[in-house]
């Protein structure tokens, strides 16, 4: 099974290369610890559908706020995806 | 004229090839090194080129890169560098007063080329087109992003204007000086076309693309068995400051521009015509309130290409027949072709030679094509000439544009 907490950090610390992912708390928002933007947030679903054939749609962006709200929320989906 | 009608030059701030500040440059340049080597180009294989290898991160993030273009990162260096060396007090200059003047020979290709490509390396998903696209292909978006960088508040854009971008930013920052918009220009060009497989591809399609088994020979401008341009990038960024604004601060003062002018060929789309170049020099050294002999200095645009080579040639001997004491040097064998930001970066070069009284010479030289003799050419060797006090420097483009500016060595 996919380890999605480390995907999602992977590309975080790929769109946000200055950040230190480290140390992130996982029940806070990602934009009160980490210098995030509205685009920052495009480019993880982007890479996303990119990387792993995840479609995330975006009345459904605010379940990525925090790391432990994407992995509830891409869990299904990642167990869903093609292989 | 009154002294605030003159502008100088206070800052140099560039990365070409072989060099990523003026005094590394201009040693390459004396030393005859080379800044084109073999790089693999995307689709075509090696191809000769010529990169930079300025730290991208110097003055910029590691997000900020990523978010914007090549392009803006090489001016953001630029600018930085020439603000840092003009000995500006950036903290308390009026940031509403700077404008930031970029020629530029075209700008969005590699960001387009890139993102098609990888659409294409995954199934023609359209939704993975970026949204970054837009902000980062628009026209104005390597000034824009020096904007960004620096807090500058005043006018910002481009100057699209091929090959001659780099002479033609400058101009611009002139202008606005003189009509009084700015109290500060940042002004040069830029370019990294080497950056895109496509500027490759249509020079190979027209036959004008460098070819040899020692890149570093594959640039010779006006020698014998040229066979095309080398494409590279580069940036440099002049501060450009009103006389009395300069000497008010203490300033350094490179250079004052004495004259300018920019014309168009209206006959190609591709093929010059050196009529309209004697035009465009004869008109810069006009404003100048010059005549061809008052110039010691010629720097050719000279790309390396069959035609074009020879077609300067023939109107630098001719807008100069009259001056048998003005010495004529090219720079495009030591950096190949920076596009956009030739005429800045070849003009930069030259510049110490107000101080250094050494005129560098045009690299690759080995056997001199008979059509592209000028006399006082300076090839393969630096040239100690002495006094020198005004250079002008060529700039030509497609589509027929042409520009010539006149630099003079600071007298007060």
């Amino acid at each position: 099974m996919a380890d999605v907490r480390q995907i999602v950090i992977d590309i975080i610390s790929d769109i946000a290369p200055d950040e230190d992912v480290s140390s992130i708390d996982d029940a806070k928002s990602l934009r009160e610890q980490l210098d995030l933007d509205s685009m920052d947030f495009l480019d993880i679903v982007m890479e996303l559908r990119k990387r792993h054939k995840v479609e995330v749609p975006q009345e459904d962006y605010p379940k990525l706020a925090s790391l432990q709200s994407c992995v509830a929320y891409l869990g299904p989906k990642f167990a869903a995806a093609p292989v | 004229m009154s002294d605030s009608q003159r502008i100088v030059m206070t800052g140099i701030g560039l990365t070409a090839p072989n060099g990523n500040n003026l005094a590394e440059f201009r040693k390459s340049l004396l030393e005859c090194r080379s800044g084109v080597k073999h790089h693999e180009i995307r689709y075509m294989g090696k191809q000769v080129a010529g990169m930079c290898d300025f730290d991208e991160y110097k003055y910029q993030s590691k997000k900020l890169r990523r978010r914007g273009t090549r392009a803006g990162s090489i001016s953001i260096y630029c600018a930085n560098e020439a603000i840092a060396d003009a000995g500006l007090d950036w903290a308390s200059t009026d940031k509403s007063m700077v404008g930031v003047y970029l020629g530029i020979t075209e700008h969005g290709n590699v960001e387009t080329e890139e993102e098609i490509y990888q659409m294409h390396q995954n199934g023609l998903d359209w939704k993975l087109w970026s949204p970054h696209h837009n902000p980062r292909t628009v026209a104005n978006s390597p000034a824009g992003e020096v904007t960004l960088n620096l807090s500058i508040t005043g006018p910002h854009y481009t100057l699209g204007s091929a090959c001659a971008g780099g002479n033609v930013g400058i101009i611009q920052g002139v202008q606005q000086l003189l009509l009084g918009e700015v109290d500060l220009a940042l002004a040069g060009g830029v370019s990294e076309s080497s950056q895109t497989f496509g500027i490759f591809a249509a020079f190979a399609a027209q036959g004008a693309l460098a070819h040899h088994d020692d890149p570093t020979r594959a640039s010779r401008p006006l020698e014998k068995n040229r066979n095309g341009i080398a494409i590279s990038e580069g940036g440099c960024v002049f501060v450009l400051e009103r006389l009395p604004d300069a000497l008010k601060r203490g300033a350094k003062i490179y250079a004052e521009i004495v004259g300018y002018a920019i014309n168009s060929d209206a006959t190609d789309f591709v093929n010059p015509n050196g009529e309209r170049q004697v035009q465009c020099m004869h008109k810069a050294i006009r404003r100048a309130g010059l005549t061809p002999a008052d110039i010691d200095l010629v720097n050719m645009h000279a790309t390396g290409t069959g035609t074009g080579d020879v077609n300067e040639s023939q109107a630098v001997r001719k807008a100069f027949e009259s001056s048998p004491k003005t010495y004529v040097n090219f720079t495009k064998g030591h950096i190949g072709h920076c596009m956009g930001a030739a005429g800045s970066i070849e003009l930069a070069g030259n510049i110490p030679s107000f101080t250094d009284g050494l005129v560098h010479p045009g690299m690759n030289c080995a056997e001199l094509d008979p059509e592209c003799e000028i006399p006082n050419l300076v090839v393969n060797e630096p040239r100690p000439v002495g006094n020198i006090n005004y250079i002008l420097n060529n700039s030509f483009g497609m589509l027929g544009i042409n520009s010539a500016l006149i630099v003079k060595k600071y007298q007060a």
